[in-house]
C-alpha cells in the first residue's frame, strides 16, 4: 500500500463518516448493509487470488450472525465489542476447523465441499426450535459501552461502528496482501507444484487463508445481524453465498476498495431493480453479471486501473 | 413390535427408492453435462423449472379433454423434450459458446447469471401462480401392500429411473454417437485431433442434458406444487448427488441417487429433525473420504 492509498483512503473514511448525518435514512441502512457484506466479499478476494471460490461462505457469515443473535437472546450482554468478538471468534474457529478439510481441495471440489459444509447448518438451523427454526428470530439492540441509542442515532452509530471495523479491515488486508504469505497467494493459483518444490506447504497457506476471509464472513455476519436485527436460515443458504460471489466478480480481486464499491454498488442495483422493476429485479442482476463476465471480466476494479494507464500512457506521449 | 419394524424397514426402502428415483432424474443431465463438457450448470434447475411448469399445463389440459392416459404420459415426456431442446439450444449457442475456455469458476457464474435471468422468465410466462397436475395420479391408482399403500405413479417412476440408468450407460458405451461421447470425456483435444466434431458434440449433449433436466421437472410435476423458486432447491440436491457420485459418471449419479434417497428417508421415518441435514452430510463424508468422489477415473497429475 502506498502512501497515497492511504492518505486518500483516510480521506475518504473521514468523509464518508462525516457526511453521514446529513444522508437519508434509506442510504445510511443500505451503507450500512453493503459494508457488512463487503467484509464478507473482501474475505472472498483473499480467497480468489489463490485461484478459490468457496460457494458456501454464507457459513461463517451465518455463524457470525447466529453467534449475535443467540446472545441477545439467551444472555442480557449487550455491548455491540462484546457481540462482535464472540460472532468473529466463533466464526474463525469454524473456519479453522472447516480449513483442515477445505484447504485439500481446488477448483470445482472446492467449491463444492464448501457448499455441503455451509447446507449442513442450513439444514441444522431450519429444524432446530431453539434456533428459531425455519422464521429465524429477531436480535435485540446493542449498547455502546453502556450508552443506548435511540431512533436516528442508533442508525448512525452502527453506520460508524461498520464504517470504522471496515477501515480497520481494509488497512490490515492491504497490509497482508504485501506481506509473504499475502504475495504467495498468487503463485498458488499459477502453479502449486512450483511452490510446493521451493518447500512452502500449500495447503497451510491456503488453510491460513480460509480462516482470514472465515474471519471476516464472519464479522461481516454479526454486523448484518445487527443492522438487519433479525436472522432467519437463509443467511446460510445457498443462494446468500451466491450472492457473494456475484458481489466479488462485480468488483474484481484487483484491490482491496473494490470490495466496498463493488459492495455498495450491488446494494444500490439491487434497491433500485427492486422498485423499478418488482417483477423482474432477478434477471436486472443476472443481466449485470453477464455483462460484467463478458466485457469487464477483472470487474469494476480494473475501470481504476484502465484509467490510470491511459492517463499514464497519455503523460508519456505528451513528453517526447 | 417385529411387525412394525419390518413395516418401517419396507416403507424407508420403498421411499428411499422413490426418492432416489427423483434424485437420479434430475442428476444425470447435470453429470452428463459436466463429464463432457466440465461445466457445473447451475441453469439445471431452470431446466427443471420450464419442464415442471410445461408439463403441469399441457398434460393437464390432455387430461381435462379426457383423451386417452397413456398420450398423457406419452406427451409429458414430449414437451420435456421441446423444452430442452429450446432452452437447450438458446443457452450453449446464445451464451455459453462465448465463454468456452474461460475458467471453469467463471463458466458456473455465467450458468449462474442465466439462472437468475430465467428464474424471472418463469414469472413472466406463468405468473406468481401455483400450479398442480393431480390427474396422472389418479390415473395410475395405487397399489396395496399389506396395510402400506404405494402410489402406482411411484413404482412407475422408479421403474422409469432404472430403465433411463440402463439406457444412458448402454448408450454411451455401446452406441456410436456414446463412443465419441465418451473419447470425449476423456481428452478434449485428442478427441479434436482424432477428426471429432467437439463443437457439435457440445451442443447434442447441453441438448440432451437440458431434456433430462426438463424430463426430471416434467416427471416430478405430478408429485409437487408447480411454483416460483421450485428450481433452486433441485440444484443444490443435484450438485449433491453428482458430488457423491464423481462428477461426470452415470453409474456414479445413480449410486449417489441411491445413497442420498434411502439416507434421507431413513431420516424422514427415524428422526425427522435431521432430514436435510443428511443429504449434506453424506455428501461432506464421502468428498472427505473419496474427495472425486465415488466413481472416477485416476487423473494424471499435469504440471
Amino acid at each position: 500500500m502506498t502512501l497515497r492509498s492511504l492518505v486518500l483512503g483516510t480521506l475518504v473514511f473521514l468523509l464518508v463518516a462525516a457526511m453521514a448525518p446529513t444522508l437519508p435514512v434509506w442510504l445510511v441502512s443500505l451503507a450500512t448493509i453493503a459494508l457488512a457484506n463487503a467484509l464478507v466479499v473482501l474475505g472472498l478476494i483473499i480467497l480468489w487470488r489463490a485461484g478459490l471460490v468457496p460457494f458456501g461462505q454464507a457459513l461463517f457469515y451465518a455463524v457470525g450472525a447466529y453467534s449475535v443473535a443467540l446472545i441477545t437472546r439467551y444472555t442480557s450482554l449487550r455491548d455491540v465489542l462484546v457481540l462482535i468478538a464472540a460472532g468473529a471468534v466463533l466464526s474463525c474457529f469454524t473456519a479453522f476447523l472447516a480449513g483442515f478439510l477445505l484447504a485439500r481441495y481446488r477448483e470445482i471440489f472446492f467449491a463444492m465441499l464448501s457448499l455441503a459444509m455451509s447446507m449442513i447448518l442450513y439444514g441444522v438451523l431450519v429444524k432446530t426450535e431453539t434456533l428459531g427454526s425455519t422464521d429465524g428470530f429477531g436480535v435485540e439492540p446493542p449498547t455502546y459501552i453502556g450508552y443506548a441509542p435511540q431512533g436516528r442515532m442508533h442508525l448512525l452509530m452502527l453506520f460508524w461502528l461498520v464504517l470504522a471495523f471496515c477501515a480497520v479491515a481494509a488497512l490490515l488486508v492491504s497490509l497482508y496482501f504485501r506481506s509473504v504469505a499475502g504475495a504467495l497467494a498468487v503463485p498458488v493459483r499459477d502453479s502449486e507444484i512450483r511452490l510446493e518444490f521451493l518447500g512452502i506447504s500449500v495447503n497451510r497457506l491456503i488453510h491460513l487463508n480460509l480462516v482470514i476471509a472465515g474471519t471476516l464472513a464472519g464479522i461481516g455476519g454479526a454486523l448484518a445481524a445487527l443492522s438487519i436485527e433479525h436472522v432467519d436460515p437463509n443467511m446460510s443458504y445457498w443462494t446468500t453465498s451466491g450472492g457473494f460471489v456475484f458481489v466479488m466478480v462485480l468488483a474484481g480481486a484487483g484491490s482491496v476498495a473494490a470490495a466496498f464499491v463493488g459492495s455498495f454498488v450491488f446494494e444500490l442495483l439491487k434497491s433500485i431493480a427492486y422498485d423499478i422493476l418488482p417483477g423482474t429485479w432477478q434477471m436486472f442482476l443476472g443481466a449485470a453479471l453477464l455483462l460484467t463476465i463478458l466485457f469487464l471480466p477483472e470487474g469494476i476494479g480494473s475501470l481504476f486501473a484502465r484509467l490510470r494507464r491511459r492517463r499514464q500512457r497519455q503523460s508519456m506521449s505528451a513528453t517526447p | 413390535m417385529g411387525v412394525a419394524v419390518v413395516l418401517t424397514a419396507f416403507a424407508i426402502v420403498t421411499d428411499g427408492l422413490v426418492y432416489a428415483a427423483y434424485l437420479f432424474l434430475v442428476a444425470v443431465g447435470l453429470t452428463l453435462i459436466f463429464g463432457v463438457m466440465k461445466i457445473l450448470n447451475v441453469t439445471h434447475g431452470s431446466f427443471y423449472a420450464f419442464g415442471a411448469y410445461g408439463a403441469a399445463i399441457a398434460v393437464g389440459v390432455y387430461f381435462d379433454r379426457g383423451l386417452p392416459a397413456a398420450g398423457g404420459f406419452l406427451l409429458m415426456v414430449l414437451v420435456a423434450m421441446a423444452i430442452g431442446l429450446v432452452l437447450g439450444l438458446i443457452l450453449e449457442r446464445g451464451l455459453l459458446r462465448l465463454v468456452y475456455g474461460k475458467d471453469e469458476v467463471v463458466v458456473v457464474l455465467v450458468t449462474y447469471a442465466a439462472f437468475l435471468i430465467l428464474e424471472d422468465v418463469i414469472q413472466l410466462i406463468w405468473g406468481a401462480n401455483s400450479y398442480a397436475l393431480y390427474q396422472p395420479l389418479g390415473v395410475v391408482g395405487n397399489v396395496d401392500v399389506g396395510p402400506l399403500v404405494l402410489s402406482g405413479y411411484d413404482i412407475g417412476l422408479v421403474a422409469f429411473a432404472g430403465l433411463l440408468a440402463v439406457a444412458a450407460s448402454f448408450a454411451l458405451k455401446h452406441t456410436r454417437w456414446g463412443r465419441l461421447l465418451t473419447v470425449v470425456i476423456f481428452d478434449r483435444e485428442l478427441a479434436a485431433a482424432f477428426g471429432i466434431n467437439v463443437s457439435l458434440v457440445y451442443t447434442i449433449t447441453f441438448v440432451i442434458g437440458a431434456m433430462l433436466g426438463a424430463l426430471g421437472g416434467a416427471t416430478m410435476a405430478p408429485k409437487i406444487a408447480v411454483t416460483l423458486g421450485i428450481g433452486v432447491e433441485v440444484i443444490v440436491l443435484a450438485f449433491a448427488v453428482v458430488a457423491i457420485g464423481g462428477m461426470g459418471s452415470v453409474e456414479g449419479a445413480f449410486l449417489g441417487a441411491l445413497i442420498v434417497g434411502e439416507c434421507r428417508a431413513a431420516a424422514v421415518h427415524l428422526a425427522p429433525q435431521i432430514e436435510l441435514f443428511v443429504i449434506y452430510a453424506v455428501m461432506a463424508l464421502v468428498l472427505v473420504l473419496r474427495p472425486q468422489g465415488l466413481f472416477t477415473r485416476a487423473q494424471p497429475r499435469k504440471i
